[in-house]
């Protein structure tokens, strides 16, 4: 469980990021963030691993405030928390094997992952997390040789890899297609029903929230401006959050072009 | 144990390649240093305590009383690299055009463009400078010379490469509203690319002022004429002022040269 | 002054101000030319008045002294091995530096300013300078060659290094850092592998540029072929440096041709 307790986060020139958060997450949720950019989506999502830190409140993971964190305490809380980014963040030059076994620095020591020295069902395990994202062909490709879609599933299985209790996913999808968005956003969903991984997910795209959240927060200037399950929500909810009428570029469309 | 994953699929010609290239490389390796003469017992020797004691101190004990005659040397050395510099900014740019495959549409007259730079970049500096210390005396303008064919080869060919990066579609809608040749050039051509020459000529500058404080120990002129004497005659205390003249010096030309570098690009 | 019937004309296709600098750095980039050379005594004309002579003096390097070639073969072994063993100490020696120098790796505004400081003043000191120093400290030989390549070599390498550090992908090390790697970890699998090739790749860059130099070390005894090159100065035996310099060209020729192939090769 996370939970929010009356979070803030004033960045150093001044701009406020989280206004007085009060939110709580529940153990296997699917929650997607909506909002325009700016709206502190993303910043909400880093202060749950901490690569943000809040400056005032509290944020509980696991019944723990993680503020006080440091070293070896904040290593092991992202290690247990998965983290999906907009640019997929692989080392172009390393091969894909080598992307997702990162997944396991966490659990090992520095020595033997300078040696590369990993134990066998941490290779397998890899392997197997490749298969579920169907990009196991690919084992040793170079990153840089694989479409975005595919790279984005490779950072899928880095995060699977890590073994997590939560998956944060920032703004996952805002550089692929349509179908290949569909793509990955079904992979997200699967993995949080089959492994029942607590996923958050920062997306823009209104019509992909409704279609794969459980549960929907909106935020605008910093603040939760709306909390409620995905089923409730339509298109006047939307115009609230974002502060204005729907246009074309907040849907993403093509689902219809997904095939299975 | 052997991980139950899929094995790396063997490619022999890249294996192949890389033992070659590893092997090549040991080999390289224990050539040098089974191969190169150091004399250890010299250099870990009293002798070797002695001379510490006896030139460091004189070496971080600069005489100022220099300070004029290493000054008059060390604007010398300036001044041969800036005639030297410009003379090669000049003669680079038609053998640049030469070599540029966008200017001049023949891959012959390219490659032997490239050839001429290439050849003239191989040669050290000094050498050149040995050459025409023989040729036209023991006096700066041996070293300006050296300078000027050492800097041609290098900045004909960013030039060329420069040329070469050109918007050829202005070129061609001069070419269709019936410009000659020689007004393209002047029109379509050079404002695009003089900035970048100019910028790469002082870039040439700040480095040919460190080559050409070099070119004295040959005879051409400039302050390594007073690095060589002073080595001769042992005066660490030159030395270290010829060395904090030259420090000095070359910090605010490299100053000057990168705000103005700034400015034009 | 401006009549409202009369049409504007633009007197110059370039704003006033333009055309003033120009003019300005026109004059004052041929001033200072007239100044160098009647200080230098270098007027390029006197190259062409010189010719007859130039073209005789030159005559006296020729034809090279072939004979003499076999003399030259161990020197100039010593001049590669010297490049080799400095430009691998060098490159070992820069990695750490050039995380000091690099602006997103060391935050500590203090120290990055310093080490930049420290490597400005390295990089204006002339390769002979060093040699010289050296020479006077550890006696002529290749020792003190090598200390002074070393030395030379790492005020290049530091900078190009730390500027490709800078340059790199930051994304990936948030990746490694949000799935909980330590700091060396962030290095080893987000940092390394980013900028291994291009450190390697100035490594030989480095050895071609010290390849050269240590010509010039040569000359104040700081072993090499260098050496050779002096004594056979020193005997006014011009057919003789002509084939050490025809050999280094050769050299230098086939050295640049295989380092820039490995070069391309390896980004």
């Amino acid at each position: 469980m996370i939970e929010f307790k009356n979070l803030s986060l004033t960045y150093p020139n001044g701009t406020q990021g989280l206004k007085n958060i009060n939110i709580k997450i529940n153990k296997g949720e699917f929650v997607v963030i909506v909002g325009l950019s700016g709206a502190g989506k993303s910043t909400f999502i880093r202060s749950i691993n901490r690569l943000v830190t809040p400056t005032a409140g509290e944020l509980h993971v696991e019944g723990e405030d993680i503020l006080q964190y440091k070293g070896r305490d904040l290593r092991e809380l992202r290690k247990k928390i998965g983290m999906i980014f907009q640019s997929y963040n692989l080392v172009h030059r390393s091969t894909v094997l080598k992307n997702v076994i990162a997944g396991r620095l966490g659990y090992t020591s520095t020595l033997r992952s300078i040696f590369n020295m990993y134990p066998t069902e941490d290779i397998e395990l890899a392997y197997e997390n490749l298969k579920r994202v169907n990009i196991e062909n690919k084992l040793y490709s170079r990153a840089d040789e694989l479409s975005g879609g595919q790279q984005q599933r490779v950072s899928i299985a880095r995060v699977l890899t890590q073994q997590p209790n939560v998956i944060l996913a920032d703004e996952p999808v805002a550089s692929l297609d349509p179908p290949t968005s569909h793509q990955v956003m079904t992979y997200l969903k699967q993995i949080n029903r089959e492994d029942n991984i607590t996923t958050i997910v920062n997306l823009h795209f209104i019509d992909m929230a409704m279609e794969y959240a459980d549960r929907i927060i909106g935020m605008r200037d910093g603040e939760v401006v709306y909390d409620g399950p995905a089923s409730k929500v339509n298109e006047g909810t939307f115009e609230e959050i974002y502060g204005r009428s729907i246009r074309e570029e907040d849907m993403r469309g093509g689902k219809e072009d997904v095939e299975s | 144990m052997k991980a139950n994953i899929p094995a790396k699929p063997k490619n022999n010609l890249k294996l192949v390649k890389r033992l070659i290239s590893v092997i090549a490389i040991i080999a390289i390796y224990v050539w040098t240093f089974a191969s190169v003469n150091i004399e250890w017992s010299k250099i870990f020797s009293m002798r070797t305590i002695e001379n510490f004691d006896r030139i460091i101190p004189r070496f971080f004990d600069p005489a100022f009383q220099e300070t004029g005659s290493i000054m008059l040397k060390m604007i010398e050395t300036v001044f041969i690299a800036y005639t030297g510099s410009l003379a090669a900014a000049i003669i680079a740019i038609p053998l640049a055009f030469l070599c540029a495959s966008n200017i001049v549409k023949s891959r012959i007259v390219n490659q032997i463009g490239m050839w001429i730079l290439g050849a003239v970049r191989a040669f050290p500096e000094v050498l050149l400078a040995i050459i025409f210390v023989a040729a036209v005396g023991p006096n700066p303008f041996a070293g300006v010379l050296a300078i000027s064919v050492g800097s041609t080869g290098m900045l004909g060919k960013l030039y060329s490469e420069v040329i070469e990066s050109i918007d050829m579609k202005i070129i061609e809608s001069l070419e269709s509203s019936g410009a000659n040749k020689l007004q393209i050039l002047f029109y379509g051509i050079f404002p695009q690319v003089l900035p970048e020459f100019l910028s790469y000529a002082i870039y040439r500058f700040e480095i040919d002022v460190r080559a050409s404080s070099v070119l004295g120990v040959v005879g051409a002129g400039g302050i390594g004429t007073l690095i060589t004497f002073a080595y001769l005659n042992r005066n660490w205390e030159e030395v270290g002022m010829i060395l904090l003249v030259i420090i000095v010096v070359v910090t605010i030309i490299d100053q000057i040269s990168s705000f103005i570098r700034k400015r034009l690009v | 002054m401006s009549n409202p019937n009369e049409k504007y004309v633009p007197k110059s296709l370039y704003p006033t101000k333009t055309k003033l600098t120009i003019t300005l750095a026109l004059v004052g980039i041929i001033g200072f030319y007239l100044i160098s050379s009647i200080q230098t005594e270098s007027f390029i004309v006197n190259f062409f008045l010189k010719i007859g002579n130039v073209t005789e003096l030159v005559g006296r390097f020729f034809p090279p002294d072939w004979s003499y070639a076999q003399q030259v073969w161990s020197k100039l072994f010593e001049t590669i091995h010297m490049a080799i063993i400095s430009s691998t100490i060098a490159t070992l020696i820069s990695i750490p530096f050039c995380l000091l120098t690099a602006r997103n790796i060391t935050t500590n505004k203090y120290l990055y300013n310093t080490m930049r400081f420290i490597l400005n003043i390295i990089r204006t000191v002339p390769d002979i300078v060093l040699a010289v120093v050296f020479v006077g400290l550890f006696g002529i030989g290749v020792f003190s060659g090598i200390i002074a390549l070393i030395i030379f070599a790492i005020g290049i390498l530091v900078k190009l290094m730390s500027e490709t550090i800078e340059s790199i992908d930051m994304n990936p090390s948030e990746a490694i850092k949000a799935s909980g790697g330590n700091t060396l970890q962030i290095i080893w699998y987000a940092v390394v592998p980013q900028v291994l090739p291009q450190f390697i790749s100035f490594g030989l860059y480095v050895f071609e540029v010290n390849i050269r130099a240590s010509v010039v070390l040569g000359l104040v005894g700081a072993g090499g072929v260098g050496q050779l090159i002096n004594t056979q100065i020193n005997f006014l035996n011009y057919p003789a440096v002509m084939t050490i310099v025809i050999i280094i060209f050769v050299v230098v020729v086939i050295i640049d041709y295989i380092s820039s192939k490995l070069r391309e090769g390896l980004v």
